[in-house]
């Protein structure tokens, strides 16, 4: 069942439309991910749905309670929906315990040990006499966290909460985050544009564009069976080369590939991710050309080139975690799955291209 | 609700004046307009405001830039003593000197005394702006090949003309509506002109037209000022804390420069000083009215107390709507609340006087109508203040309040006035100060039978008593100086605090100020 349910909300600034009509649902106690690129509509659609913006039309459902919808505007503080910003936003005023104990009610028992039990809960025990702004970013931003826990609300909204941390705080507080939000069996609904975070944090992916969602699914759903090829090309490093399905086979440059999903037959295009393209030695595969090659440590991109039947050069990209390659010639081999998509006349340059996700 | 109640509180001095200069007849209003003394007046005050206005830019520009950029001896204590005459009342300054010397009565007494007294307002913007402009931007003019003169000419000047400017403006509108420098040093300009007009005959007209006149000239003032402004871009681009520049060495330049800042000193402070303190001497062999001088203060204290109450009060709703609703009508709302800053104060003295006559007789001459006054007065600072300290929390800490289940009212209470407090209460010491050194509209408003320091000390050096003035002149600027402390020590623990804070500025960007 979805507790939090947002059917065809627009919402348009001076007849700007910035939302055109957004689905989504997210189940009871899962960690959902609204995933776009800038200017998307992400933010504004979470500002609905806490009740700071009104929508301009659809519904916005918690629970059973619909909170926004036609001539309904339930106000922020009774809809039981608690944010997290950007920035964390801890009222500087109040010391790590005031900020936690904020949305508590003043008469409530037991309100000290709750503060401390959620204190717990983000790693912070000992820190509440502490003033906001003797804590460091990350530690700021998981008193956020705890806040909007505090009041046991129905959803929290976090607003691209790791995007003001450094690197390699990010992904520490993003794990603590998620731990904690897992502990609390909190519905929670995270907004950002950075698809690794999306895809390794959350349950659920919505993928926004232009004031929709396009798609939205499991962080696997969303990486392997891309619904269109922006999408495919938003959420990682795609390989696109031009494609023809027959009976269920995947007829490219590079040879037969096998389908994921099922498609009519059709001319179009292929997207496959760069951990498909293998490095074998030249007998093995097609013999392929490096032309550079990116070293991550964990792992490395080699870009290619690839000599195919009938002399087409097609340029690959390929990510190895295994040795770089030692001369200029290589083989490569395709494994797994490849998504397939019929062709648009716009949407590939003539001899295939590299996307590298933003 | 009290956010309109402020705004009708704020015009209606002005309105009402208007009715008044026009119930004479529009034949008289026009004669009273058209006389060759009238000309000649507009001159005057025109003529000082302008001499004054360039004495403060240069003195203020010019001590900014020695006291932040240079490495002039005594930096520090010399930017203290700078804005130091800020909490000297015009008309102290101006018993001082002429109590010294009589024959300095007249157009150069005025101006040597307004400029003394008014040069910090330039000053205090433009040390604020050169601290704020960021060093960096100079330093690549310098890298492009620039010389240090052009380089503050192009890049530093108009980084400081918005502040300077702003500066002027308050110079010059305090000049045109100064009243206690002018009156003692016995100099017609407009505001001795109407309160010698509205004592000498029974017909208020002629008052009532000057003062408007002397309104459009302080709107035409203002207008002109923010039609010049706009031009230019000052923001900074990007992030990051702006450093402090390195100081600039002033070489064999220095004793020149320490003996300008000395020079400005001795002006502005030592001189007053020390002839109060020669007329407080001379003074105690005359004897005291000791009764006389506690009961003034205690009065004094009272309706600056009441006064600077009564107007925080009413500037709390306009200047939290002002800062977080921008809507047409409270844009109307809170500019209706800036009237008072283009009003002299013996233009919104006389307005209430003419006002209390006609439908206030029981308040008229009473607490209530001069507390007003004070409220018509200094609305705009009280404002000004709400408005910056509520804008600079951010609205995001609300929203978040807001989504933890609190009422729009408890969200006021509980997070936006505890953030700006610190700003409202300096904004309330603020206008308790300027509310004691307060003359005309005292003068003209207070309750009858009861004097303020501000007052006796006025009749006194009118009497040419200055021996008998010089205990009310002493206790006035004693009593000023609490709360001028209390504003420059906030400021300081505030300036101290943020430096402090700068670790983790990454994430408190918008959180904390």
């Amino acid at each position: 069942m979805s507790l939090l349910e947002v059917r065809g909300v627009t919402k348009s600034f001076d007849r700007t439309p910035v939302l055109q009509g957004v689905d989504l649902d997210v189940p009871s106690g899962a960690l959902a991910a609204v995933l776009g690129p800038s200017g998307c509509g992400k933010t504004t659609l979470l500002r609905v749905i806490a009740g700071f913006e009104r929508a301009s039309g659809g519904t916005v459902t918690v629970g059973d309670q619909v909170v926004a919808g036609p001539g309904r505007h339930v106000p922020t503080e009774k809809r039981r929906i608690a944010v997290v910003p950007q920035e964390g936003a801890l009222f500087p005023h109040l010391s790590v315990a005031g900020n936690v104990a904020y949305g508590l009610p003043r008469s409530a028992s037991g309100r000290e040990r709750r503060v401390g039990e959620l204190l717990e809960l983000v790693g912070l025990q000992g820190y509440g006499h502490r003033m906001p702004a003797e804590l460091s970013g990350g530690q700021q931003q998981r008193v956020a966290l705890a806040r909007a826990l505090a009041p046991d609300p129905a959803v929290i909204l976090l607003d691209e909460p790791f995007s003001a941390l450094d690197a390699g705080l990010r992904a520490s507080v993003r794990a603590d985050v998620r731990s904690a939000l897992h502990a609390s069996g909190a519905t929670a609904v995270l907004v950002t544009h950075d698809q690794e975070e999306a895809l390794s944090t959350a349950d659920v992916v919505a993928v926004m564009r232009e004031g929709r969602v396009v798609q939205a699914g499991t962080p696997e759903q969303i990486y392997r069976r891309p619904s269109d090829i922006d999408v495919a090309r938003f959420v990682g490093e795609a390989v696109v080369i031009p494609a023809t399905v027959r009976d269920g086979v995947v007829w490219t440059t590079l040879g037969a590939l096998p389908l994921a999903g099922a498609a009519a037959d059709g001319v179009g295009i292929a997207v496959l991710r760069p951990e498909q393209v293998i490095l074998v030695p030249v007998a093995e595969g097609l013999p392929a050309r490096v032309l550079d090659t990116v070293f991550y440590g964990h792992d490395a991109n080699v870009m290619l080139e690839v000599r195919c039947p009938g002399d087409v050069l097609m340029p690959v990209m390929c990510r190895t975690q295994g040795d770089l390659p030692r001369s200029e010639t290589v083989g490569v081999k395709i494994v797994g799955p490849v998504t397939w998509f019929p062709k648009r006349p716009h949407d590939l340059p003539a001899g295939g291209e590299i996307a590298a996700a933003v | 609700m009290p956010a309109l109640l402020a705004a009708v509180v704020a015009v209606l001095p002005l309105g009402y004046l208007a009715i008044r200069a026009g119930e004479g007849g529009l034949s008289t209003a026009v004669e009273v307009l058209v006389r060759e003394r009238t000309l000649w007046l507009v001159l005057r005050s025109l003529g000082l405001t302008a001499a004054v206005t360039t004495a403060c830019l240069v003195v203020g520009v010019g001590l900014a830039w020695l006291t932040t950029r240079t490495d002039l001896p005594a930096r520090r204590t010399f930017g203290v003593l700078a804005t130091l005459p800020l909490a000297v009342p015009s008309y102290v300054a101006a018993y001082a000197w002429i109590s010294a010397f009589p024959s300095i009565a007249g157009f150069w007494g005025t101006f040597l005394v307004l400029s003394a007294c008014s040069y910090p307002y330039v000053y205090l913007p433009v040390v604020a702006a050169l601290r704020r402009s960021d060093p960096s931007l100079e330093e690549v003019s310098r890298s492009l090949g620039r010389s240090a003169r052009a380089t503050f000419l192009s890049v530093t000047v108009p980084q400081l003309r918005p502040a300077a400017a702003a500066g002027a403006l308050l110079v010059a509108l305090y000049t045109l509506s100064d009243f206690g420098a002018p009156s003692l040093l016995r100099y017609d300009v407009f505001t001795r002109v109407i309160h010698s007009s509205y004592r000498a005959s029974f017909d208020r007209t002629p008052a009532a037209v000057l003062s408007i006149l002397l309104v459009v000239l302080t709107v035409a003032i203002t207008v002109a000022e923010s039609r010049s402004r706009n031009r230019g871009g000052t923001a900074r681009l990007g992030g990051g804390v702006a450093r402090t520049a390195a100081a600039v060495p002033l070489g064999r330049l220095r004793p020149v420069a320490v003996g300008l800042c000395l020079a400005v000193a001795a002006v502005a402070l030592a001189f007053p000083a020390g002839s109060l303190g020669y007329w407080l001497v001379r003074g105690s062999s005359a004897s005291l009215d000791l009764d006389r001088l506690v009961g003034a203060a205690t009065s004094t204290v009272g309706v600056s107390l009441l006064g600077a109450l009564v107007t925080t009060a009413l500037a709390v709703p306009v200047g939290v709507l002002a800062a977080r609703y921008g809507t047409r009508p409270v844009r109307l709302v809170e500019h209706a609340s800036y009237a008072g800053h283009a009003l002299p104060g013996i233009v919104v003295a006389l307005a209430l006087v003419f006002f209390g006559i006609r439908f206030a007789r029981p308040v008229y001459q009473e607490t209530p109508l001069l507390v007003l006054a004070y409220a018509v007065l200094f609305l705009p600072v009280a404002v000004g203040a709400v408005r910056a300290s509520v804008a600079q929390s951010p609205r995001r800490l609300e929203e978040v309040s807001r989504s933890l289940g609190t009422s729009a009212w408890t969200t006021l209470r509980r997070v936006t006035l505890p953030l700006a407090g610190p700003g409202i209460a300096a904004g309330a010491a603020l206008v308790l100060l300027t509310c004691m050194k307060e003359l005309p509209a005292t003068l003209l408003l207070r309750p009858t039978g009861t004097d303020t320091l501000a007052t006796r000390l006025w009749t006194e050096t009118g009497a040419g008593a200055y021996a008998a003035a010089a205990p009310y002149a002493a206790m006035l600027v004693l009593l000023a100086a609490v709360p001028t402390f209390l504003l420059t020590n906030a400021q300081t623990r505030r300036a101290a605090r943020s430096t402090e804070g700068a670790e983790p500025r990454d994430v408190m960007e918008g959180g904390s100020r």
